[in-house]
């Protein structure tokens, strides 16, 4: 394995415990397997790092294929839902988890959505991000510039020099690498939107196809954007905003956002800052920078994300996709992969309400649905402890920690359940009840659900 | 094979369809059976006392303890502590949100000006077409926009043709974060509606702040006051997987004072879990009693309305209506159109299916009101986050703009125009029509005419802004 090289920003110097390795990979991966925390411990912080930034070799899936309800292959580009399915599965099945996680990043940074193009391009879309992973942000963004579901999603297919369309233009600039009216105006978003004139494609029966750059659509005049006068073209367009003065900070605090749960301190912002600049725009190193500050370990717990939550639940439990109803439940935990809300991606900053936490309830109920106990003998003995349910309950989950009163409280109903049974055929039914208890409890509690 | 335009390959597959089928999961689905035990708490000609008596007691006793092994205690206790705790009868204000910024020029349109013809060579709305504009017939309303003229004809909608703010920002989400904050800067982080209920809500009513959006609305964002989220009331139906009776109620009960206990952690994402679990408690209690089998509604409207298979909006609508009509201590409710208005390149089909659906459903909505005599005390404010620009854009669609149109429905609305239709003549100098109403004065108004609230203690610097005479 790779050694990292030294970070140019604080690190973090407690102690690499399970609970530290646990956090790296909810916010790094999708939740542990069972033992994997202390796996990861045992490697220190460096190596722990670097065994998810730098993994050697293609990614493997590891464990059964996933399939639909009826055990048929799943088809991510004909069936409704088997897109969500597929990529859901890579997230739990995937040995380099931080490959999946940083295209989810991306996913969101530059949200597209199939609303707009098929799910054969979303998928193009997503091996495109996938490469990307820790990449260049500059060479990511030239390659989605031109990439076709986003040509479609936010009309640079039909920005012509004949009728120019500000739309990929304006996001560009306010949601990919600048930020809203972050030194540049309506007249940069227009001739912003001239320079990105020319891609076009057709449309057959069978969709969009034939995606391509034609220069007799290209708007060849001179445009002035952010002051710089020249016959710009779409490279250029992507070149002049990775290098507007205040890309390097929009970069970077929302790169940040999606790890830590503090504000990102001025020195450390100006310390990232000149390593990105410095290494033109190269994301690696600032990840591994992040995933080893002490406000990482430190900081405030994060929400977890929908999609990881669900995942990490199956991470979790040792399971695989066997149903695609995870596409259904996803609509109403708020987070379906390749449908993003608005062409902002998510909202990280709020997942949970009333709603979407019924929709998380919806998902610990699948991830059980295959584990119900209602048996006429409680499978693991009549005289299993109250301490001993709940640890077979974690173990389920693989292990996860809870914290004192959580804990607490589980006990509690688990006395209250085995409370004043009048007669022994009443024995059964309440140990099932309080370890089917135990189980959607434990995914439920909000020690769980924020990491 | 999936369409080549999935645009629609959603059908069979809209978000409401998508909850049932996964909420009424383990038990197949059948076709709905009426029951004759089934109280239909929201029908027509049912007080919000005799309701409250009958939640409390007889009513939801056979509904819903049968069902839920609940006792009366538990399903009464929310909804009447919080009802107790609201002025009987109080007025609720609906934000309708029309997502992406509708084109204004197309919802009302200035058909006489040869101007609009040549900004608009292939979107212009034809002069045949169109529903002449009460105050000003040289105006008309879009062919698809009816039910909105039928509105305005009989004086229930107040139109608002040339709304927003100074310094106008083209970004959807600054316009939107400001239109939600009622104030234009990007640093505030509490809805205006939300802050409203900071100053007069209590402590334990989430429905105060009610959210249609399936997830919350974020013009109700609160800084303490508690809020809830739902997507129709017959549909937050909660199981847990091999638990049910009283395994069911204790388990459930334990999450909500997990999160009650822990919603005081100093952890914000604690907080944020640990909300969300405290207030499922309280919403789920309320809503029993509109919840039918498999996840059908438990109440009947009386009126029809429009069906989608893009868009739940109706639905949603209608199950307001019924709650409305029950009692259920509603202040501020927030509904987002499933239609995204955002339409840089072929408008026509998106606008004019998501514009009809938008008012035939406010129109059903409105009569659904009136039929059960609540609509005294409903207010609707239909509000997007910009306009678009004035000339097209050559992919049959608008790019951005600035000053749009708002509309106000209701049976106490004054039921004319507030300012006036923004000239063509008078562009900005992007080309987009300036505001000649003040978006945060409308705000402040509704504050003042509707809720009798000091507007200073929700809306910053409320005194400069000009107020405008809604209400008859």
């Amino acid at each position: 394995m790779a050694n990292l090289d030294p970070s140019p920003t604080d690190v973090y110097t407690g102690p690499f415990t399970e609970v530290a390795a646990t956090r790296l990979l909810w916010r790094a991966g999708f939740g542990p397997g069972p033992g994997d925390p202390a796996k990861l411990a045992a490697l220190g912080l460096d190596g722990a790092v670097a065994s998810l930034t730098r993994p050697t070799g293609p990614a493997q899936l590891i464990g059964a294929a996933p399939h639909d309800d009826e055990g048929h292959p799943l088809d991510p580009i004909n069936v409704w839902g088997d897109d969500h399915c597929w990529w859901l599965d890579r997230m739990v099945r995937s040995n380099q988890p931080l490959v999946e996680r940083m295209t989810l990043i991306w996913h969101s940074w530059f949200a597209t959505s199939e609303q707009a193009s098929s799910a054969q391009l979303m998928i193009d879309q997503n091996w495109t991000l996938r490469r990307h992973w820790l990449g260049n942000f500059h060479t990511l963004l030239v390659d989605v510039t031109k990439d076709p579901a986003m040509l479609l999603w936010l009309n640079g297919a039909s920005n012509t020099k004949f009728s120019p369309n500000e739309n990929y233009g304006r996001e560009m600039l306010e949601l990919f690498t600048l930020g809203a009216d972050r030194g540049y105006d309506q007249d940069d978003v227009h001739q912003n939107a001239r320079a990105l004139t020319g891609f076009t494609n057709d449309w057959d029966n069978s969709g969009p196809n034939n995606f391509r750059f034609e220069p007799s659509l290209h708007d060849d005049g001179i445009k002035k954007i952010f002051d710089q006068r020249g016959r710009w073209t779409w490279r250029d367009s992507c070149r002049l905003a990775v290098n507007h003065w205040s890309h390097p900070s929009f970069f970077l605090t929302k790169l940040w956002g999606y790890f830590v749960g503090a504000p990102i301190p001025a020195d450390t912002q100006a310390a990232l800052e000149r390593t990105y600049v410095e290494s033109h725009f190269e994301v690696r190193p600032i990840v591994e920078a992040i995933l080893r500050h002490p406000l990482f370990y430190e900081g405030p717990k994060l929400v977890t994300p929908p999609i990881v939550f669900t995942a990490g639940l199956l991470r979790g439990s040792r399971q695989t996709i066997t149903t695609t109803s995870w596409a259904w439940i996803a609509q109403l935990t708020g987070q379906v992969l390749f449908q993003p809300p608005n062409v902002s991606g998510w909202d990280y900053a709020q997942w949970l309400d009333t709603s979407r936490w019924a929709g998380r309830l919806e998902a610990a109920n699948q991830a059980l649905s295959g584990f119900v106990l209602n048996h006429e003998k409680y499978p693991y003995g009549e005289h299993e402890t109250n301490e001993e349910a709940l640890r077979r309950a974690l173990a389920f989950w693989g292990d996860p920690k809870l914290s004192d009163e959580t804990r607490a409280r589980l006990l509690g109903l688990g006395r209250r359940v085995m409370r004043g049974l009048t007669a022994t055929w009443q024995l059964p039914p309440a140990l099932n009840t309080r370890q089917n208890a135990y189980r959607v409890l434990i995914a439920m509690s909000n020690d769980y659900q924020a990491r | 094979m999936r369409d080549a335009f999935p645009r629609n390959c959603c059908d069979g597959f809209t978000r409401s369809q998508a909850i049932r089928r996964v909420l009424a999961s383990g038990k197949p689905p059948v076709a709905r059976e009426w029951d004759p035990r089934m109280p239909i708490p929201a029908g027509v000609g049912i007080d919000r006392r005799r309701f409250l008596a009958g939640a409390a007691g007889g009513l939801l006793t056979v509904y819903g303890a049968e069902r839920l092994g609940l006792t009366d205690r538990m399903l009464g206790d929310g909804i009447a502590r919080a009802a107790a705790l609201q002025p009987a009868n109080g007025p609720i204000l609906v934000s309708i949100f029309m997502q992406g910024g509708i084109d204004a020029l197309s919802v009302l349109a200035p058909a006489g000006d040869p101007l609009y013809a040549k900004l608009r060579p292939t979107l212009a709305v034809a002069p045949t077409d169109g529903i002449p504009f009460r105050e000003d017939p040289s105006l008309l309303w879009h062919p698809s926009a009816t039910s909105f003229a039928s509105l305005h004809n009989a004086g229930k909608v107040t139109v608002f043709p040339g709304i927003g703010y100074a310094d106008p920002d083209m970004s959807h989400f600054t316009s939107r974060h400001y239109w939600e904050v009622g104030v234009t800067d990007t640093s505030v982080m509490t809805g205006w509606m939300g802050r409203y209920l900071d100053v007069v809500g209590s402590k334990d009513n989430p429905f105060q702040g009610l959210s249609m959006d399936g997830a919350m609305n974020p013009t109700l964002a609160t800084a303490t006051a508690p809020t809830a989220a739902i997507d129709q009331p017959d549909n937050f139906n909660l199981y847990m997987s091999g638990l049910w009776g009283d395994g069911f109620e204790w388990s459930l009960q334990l999450l909500t004072e997990l999160g009650d206990l822990q919603r005081r952690s100093h952890d914000p994402a604690i907080v944020q879990v640990a909300r969300a679990a405290s207030e499922v408690g309280v919403v789920r209690r309320t809503l029993l009693p509109f919840q039918g089998a498999n996840g059908t509604p438990a109440y009947t409207s009386p009126v029809t309305y429009p069906t989608a298979s893009e868009s739940d909006l109706p639905q949603r609508l209608a199950g307001l209506a019924a709650m409305i009509a029950a009692g259920v201590p509603l202040r501020c409710v927030a509904l987002t159109t499933d239609t995204q208005f955002d339409t840089h390149s072929a408008q026509a089909p998106t606008f004019d299916t998501g514009l009809q659906l938008t008012a035939d459903s406010l129109l059903a909505f409105q009569n659904d009101l009136e039929a059960r005599g609540v609509a005294d005390r409903v207010l609707v404010h239909v509000w997007s986050e910009f306009g678009r620009r004035a000339e097209e854009n050559g992919s049959d669609g608008t790019d951005h703009g600035a000053a749009g149109i708002s509309l106000l429905i209701g049976s106490r609305v004054q039921g004319g125009m507030i300012g006036e239709f923004a000239p063509l003549t008078n562009l900005d100098v992007n080309g987009n029509q300036k505001e000649n109403v003040d978006y945060r004065g409308v705000y402040c108004s509704l504050l003042e005419q509707w809720f009798g609230q000091d507007a200073a203690a929700v809306i910053p610097k409320a005194a400069q802004f000009p107020r405008y005479q809604l209400l008859t």
